[in-house]
């Protein structure tokens, strides 16, 4: 198993994603996805800057992979995807069936954890059009995967979503815009104050999600470092982690780590505790409700 | 893609008396599910086995309303057999059309019964032409449903550039998340649309009176909690009031309905193909009431469309029927967002 980036999911200043890719431990990663897959005003990154990114990071000896956005709306959503599909140089993420019918045919690609691939004939459909690689939804768990696994296409890897606070939910609103009191059309970016997310409770204070533009995540990080082993025996071959905008090297070495056998158990928890930004949460693997932690007791 | 086509009005029903309601006062289309998890309103005492089917669809046909099965979830890994045999009974009840999320099980229904007219359910998130074109393409997809968050300009750069018919919701409840791309459900409760066919199912509510409040539970997470005179409603997981920042509200959406009833000439003349009610899980005077008011406003739209204006006592009837909820144009005013 490998160790995959996924994209950033937040916005972040140009300054300071483009730190947090100068900086990555990048010989522990077998691939990057990079690109703005959350929302097409977010434009600290021009189409022309995510490029020579990416080919600074190829450089590096990483598979660089394109991820396009997750909900298109206007045809300029379009047009940004339909540049990410004819790129002819990387690989790219589909995560919306608009990007599937851009590539389908052409290139090989890599389906995104949002195309709803719940089944092995749906997997096994993508297979024919190109797909490489598929990311499972992050709401599957292992006896799921298990299932998929068992009637998996021929030359196609499955990627899980292991670590991160999960991007649960897509909307046209923005909530980070609307918590402010503005409209999405004039929303000042004020998603940049929040790096990680802009953290949302119960009333009676429990942790719940995090708003991040259009996008609702889980407040708890998902962490299934305690189900590599059961996601080895499964044929898991990358393994994805998401970023976060603080101590991520921290992360991917203790996961690069797990991976060797250097490190597991109470030891690798102990590890991954002190450079989460929150709990976390593993309980979709488990088959149960996502916020839900589990490890411990498997 | 023709302006001048008529509107056709699509309607839910969630039991026989509710597909009578909607077919006695003017539906073009009834929808309807099975009685298991193949569709999206998996609901206790809901939906129809084949018995109640075979009537209701004999019922619509007599009086030429068409007929269309919603087998609209993904089938799960292990279970694909019950979504293919959800397939089979429509193809032997005789529906018109199925509408589907998943693209495995299009190929299947396309292959096995390529008479059965394929429509694409809102649940396949498919925003823009591109992503309908591709199932049009290897499916034979005829009608699409667009997901509750374009603006009107936006639904109109996609009839624009497909020639698969366009249809889009007219009424009822609001989901604010693109539909199919939403799994705050299944992360409380273990449970999801995509998953289960239910969103913030009613197993894991919990109404606990607390002194002169209310507390509403899903799973044991508070969504939201009232006061003596406040209304308590179902604590749909995104409409809720929660703590942001220091300020409680409803972070994500209030408890809003659709009603795009004004908006109804534009999409008239846009080429909108058909305007959807939401509400399988509503009565069947819900049904009769909300069918009646559309298509009496359908009727005088495509009568005379520049004098259309929506007239007082839809707008009330309407009103009525959304339980004192706010209504609101959602994402087809841009403002909304």
């Amino acid at each position: 198993m490998k160790l995959s980036l996924g994209p950033v999911l937040y916005y972040w200043t140009r300054e300071a994603l483009l730190g947090f890719y100068a900086n990555l431990p990048h010989s522990r990663l077998a691939t990057i996805y990079l690109g703005e897959v959350v929302c097409g005003r977010r434009n600290a990154m021009r189409p022309a800057d995510w490029l020579g990114l990416a080919r600074d990071l190829a450089k590096t000896g990483v598979e660089v992979v394109l991820s396009t956005q997750v909900l298109i709306e206007s045809d300029l959503d379009l047009r940004a995807v339909r540049q990410i599909a004819e790129n002819g140089e990387f690989l790219v993420e589909a995560n919306d069936m608009g990007a599937v019918r851009m590539l389908a045919g052409r290139t090989r690609f890599v389906a995104g954890p949002h195309l709803n691939v719940y089944n092995p004939t749906t997997l096994a459909w993508l297979a024919e059009l190109g797909a490489c690689r598929w990311v499972m939804p992050v709401e599957l768990g292992r006896d799921a995967l298990a299932l998929l696994q068992r009637d998996r296409p021929a030359a196609v890897q499955t990627e899980v979503f292991a670590y991160g606070r999960l991007p649960l939910a897509f909307s046209a609103r923005c909530f980070t815009a609307r918590h402010y009191n503005l409209s999405k059309d004039d929303c000042q970016y004020r998603c940049l104050d929040h790096p990680d997310g802009l953290p949302l409770a119960t009333r009676e204070g429990q942790p719940f999600l995090a708003l991040n533009g259009l996008q609702t995540q889980s407040a708890q990080v998902y962490d299934l470092s305690g189900a590599l082993a059961q996601m080895r025996e499964l044929g898991v071959d990358v393994v994805r982690l998401s970023a976060q905008s603080a101590q991520m090297n921290g992360i991917i070495e203790a996961y690069h780590r797990a991976l060797e056998g250097e490190l597991s158990g109470p030891e690798l928890e102990a590890v991954l505790a002190s450079h989460r930004p929150a709990d976390y949460c593993d309980g979709y693997w488990y088959g149960k409700p996502g916020i839900e932690h589990l490890a411990a007791s498997h | 893609m023709t302006a001048t086509r008529k509107l056709e009005l699509v309607c839910p029903a969630g039991a026989l008396p509710s597909l009578k309601a909607a077919v006695d006062n003017g539906a073009d289309w009834v929808y309807f599910g099975l009685r298991d998890d193949t569709n999206a309103r998996n609901f206790a005492g809901l939906n129809f086995d084949s018995r109640s089917a075979r009537e209701g669809i004999r019922y619509a046909h007599d009086r030429d309303v068409k007929t269309v099965l919603a087998i609209n979830t993904f089938p799960q890994a292990g279970a694909w057999e019950r979504w293919e045999r959800a397939i089979d009974a429509a193809a032997d009840l005789g529906v018109d059309a199925v509408i589907l999320a998943d693209p495995g099980l299009m190929r299947y229904a396309a292959r096995k019964y390529p008479d059965l007219g394929l429509q694409l359910s809102v649940q396949g998130s498919a925003t823009n032409h591109e992503a309908i074109n591709l199932y049009r393409d290897h499916f034979g997809v005829r009608r699409a449903v667009l997901p509750r968050v374009l603006s009107i300009r936006q639904v109109e750069q996609v009839i624009r550039n497909t020639d698969v018919e366009i249809e889009v919701f007219g009424f009822g409840s609001l989901c604010v998340m693109v539909e199919g791309r939403c799994a705050l459900s299944s992360f409380a409760t273990g449970q999801s649309p995509n998953t289960f066919g239910a969103c913030s199912p009613a197993s894991a509510v919990r109404w606990e009176p607390r002194g002169d409040r209310m507390d509403v539970r899903l799973n044991g997470i508070l969504i939201d909690r009232y006061a003596a005179d406040e209304n308590a409603g179902y604590p749909t997981l995104c409409k809720g009031r929660f703590d942001v920042g220091g300020e409680t509200y409803y972070a994500i959406e209030e408890p809003s309905s659709l009603n795009a009833l004004e908006l109804l000439p534009q999409l008239a003349a846009m080429g909108v193909a058909a305007i959807k009610i939401e509400g399988r899980q509503r009565s069947p005077a819900y049904v009769a009431d909300v069918t009646r008011i559309w298509r009496a406003a359908i009727d005088e739209c495509s009568a005379n469309a520049p004098r259309f204006s929506a007239r007082p006592q839809w707008k009330a009837g309407l009103t009525r029927l959304t339980e004192g909820q706010q209504v609101t144009l959602g994402a087809y005013n841009r403002k909304w967002k």
